[in-house]
């Protein structure tokens, strides 16, 4: 076993892992974090996006104990309060989810890319999200969403 | 699926990460970024009783200017690389084919000691790698040694890294002010490269002076196009650059698989060549 201290969605969590642990399993199942979902055994779906030390990863493909000392954001952590974050505002607003099963991961994976890109165009938000797999949407109110979250955010400003 | 059991290592120096796996004998592996060896720890295509984790080593962090030369750290991620500054004054063909790279996701974890090391004939930057003359640092139980690009890549996911040795960085040889781009063909979103291919100009005057082409999924490893390279000097008009840019499939020995077969395959070659070459230079 190993010994971790990691910070998930803002409050400091010590534990004991076996080194063999997915960090999405340990945030499911050691911190109750089960917003974020395992869609995949190949890396390739994304619904386990979190942010690591601010910076997307999927989840699935990092151990628990890699996570050591680091600080992570899962979709449980993005509200305030009541107040919603604009990207769930957004997929609400614009319909960008059917089925629901992605969009934890979506909108993780959105928050990431208005991070670092705060008005990107269809063309970037299609390629900034093409690290996850809808298979309800076709992807049409996803874009839109993304979209009236990148105006949502700049009208915040 | 949840890996099969392991021991963990975490070093915090080169020396450290050699003793451990000279330690965990045949089975310890080294994780980078995790992007390709954890989907097969959790498919247990591979069941490892140890593993080496060297993404905490300080000296596999950084990109820095050697003079000639930018050399950048084994442990560097995808994401890292393609916006560095360095690197996009200097290599822009690897910052090129980084960006082609998978997804954000994995470019923030993914390293270029990982891609190097793993060598999958579709990885977009081996080719690169091959083609700008690059060299590669190694450590292991006898001390360091440097091997060039030629012979670092082996066969297919085999390169000269040896099993108790961890790729430390890989020095690219500058290439300020020429352009480049990359040309991938796939046909899904997060596909890997049924063939791309590599290109970096250097011009003069409205001609290409000298230039670098590297094919990737076209073999068992990377390929470097010389005879194209050679027959693109002096070339100045699309004519002349598609003219070259037939010789691209010459010699090589493509798979076959579900996307393409080998005609098909050497038939991209010599399309996205004549492609990159044009884009590079600016030509149409
Ligand atoms: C869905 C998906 C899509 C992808 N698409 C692409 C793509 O389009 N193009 C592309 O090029 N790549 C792609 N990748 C692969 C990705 O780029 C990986 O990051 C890369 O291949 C491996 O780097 P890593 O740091 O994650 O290595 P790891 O997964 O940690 O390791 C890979 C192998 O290299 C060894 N290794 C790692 N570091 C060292 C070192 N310093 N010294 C010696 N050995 C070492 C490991 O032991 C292991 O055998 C994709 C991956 C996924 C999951
Ligand atoms: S569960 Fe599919 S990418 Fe992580
Ligand atoms: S809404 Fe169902 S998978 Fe995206």
């Amino acid at each position: 076993m190993q010994h971790i201290n990691v910070t998930v969605d803002g409050t400091s969590y010590e534990a004991e892992v076996e080194p063999r642990t997915l960090l999405v399993h340990w945030l499911r199942e050691g911190v109750g974090k089960v917003g974020t979902v395992v869609g995949c055994d190949t890396s390739n779906c994304g619904a386990c996006t979190v942010l690591l030390d601010g910076r997307s990863v999927k989840s699935c493909s990092v151990l628990a104990v890699q996570a050591d000392g680091c600080e992570v954001t899962t979709i449980q952590g993005l509200s305030t309060g009541d107040d919603w974050h604009p990207v769930q505002t957004a997929f609400k607003e614009c319909h960008g989810l059917q089925c629901g099963y992605c969009t934890p991961g979506m909108v993780m994976a959105a928050v990431d890319l208005l991070n670092e890109n705060p008005s990107p165009s269809e063309e970037e938000i299609r390629d900034g999200i093409h690290g996850n797999l809808c298979r309800c949407t076709g992807y049409h109110n996803i874009v839109k969403s993304v979209q009236y979250a990148a105006e949502l955010m700049g009208g915040r400003k | 699926m949840i890996p099969a059991k392991f021991d963990y290592v975490r070093p915090s120096t080169v020396d450290e990460a050699v003793a451990a796996l000279v330690a965990g004998g045949d089975d310890a592996k080294i994780l980078g970024g995790g992007q390709s060896l954890m989907p097969v720890l959790r498919l247990r295509m591979g069941e490892p009783s140890v593993i080496v984790d060297t993404t905490r080593i300080d000296e596999m962090k950084g990109i820095t200017d050697a003079g000639d030369a930018i050399v950048i750290g084994a442990g560097v991620t995808h994401d890292e690389v393609a916006k560095s500054p360095l690197v996009r004054e200097h290599l822009a063909l690897l910052a090129a084919a980084t960006e082609h790279v998978a997804d954000r996701q994995i470019r923030h974890r993914g390293t270029m000691g990982g891609a190097m090391a793993h060598a999958d004939p579709a990885g977009d930057q081996p080719p690169v790698a091959l083609a700008m003359g690059a060299s590669f640092t190694i450590a292991g139980p006898g001390g360091r040694r440097t091997v060039p690009a030629s012979e670092f890549f082996v066969d297919y996911f085999t390169t000269a890294v040896g099993p108790d040795e961890v790729l430390v960085s890989v020095s690219f040889p500058k290439h300020t002010g020429w352009s480049a781009h990359y040309e991938k063909l796939n046909r899904t979103a997060q596909a890997w490269a049924i063939v791309a291919a590599a290109a970096t100009v250097r011009m003069d005057g409205g001609a290409i002076a000298e230039a670098r082409i590297g094919l990737t999924n076209m073999g068992p490893g990377p390929i470097r196009a010389t005879a194209v390279e050679q027959a693109l000097v002096g070339a100045s008009t699309m004519a002349a650059i598609a003219a070259a840019a037939e010789q691209a499939a010459e010699g090589t020995s493509p798979t076959e698989d579900i996307h393409a077969d080998a005609e098909f395959r050497k038939h991209l070659a010599r399309t996205l060549t004549k492609r990159a070459v044009a884009k590079a230079a600016g030509i149409s």
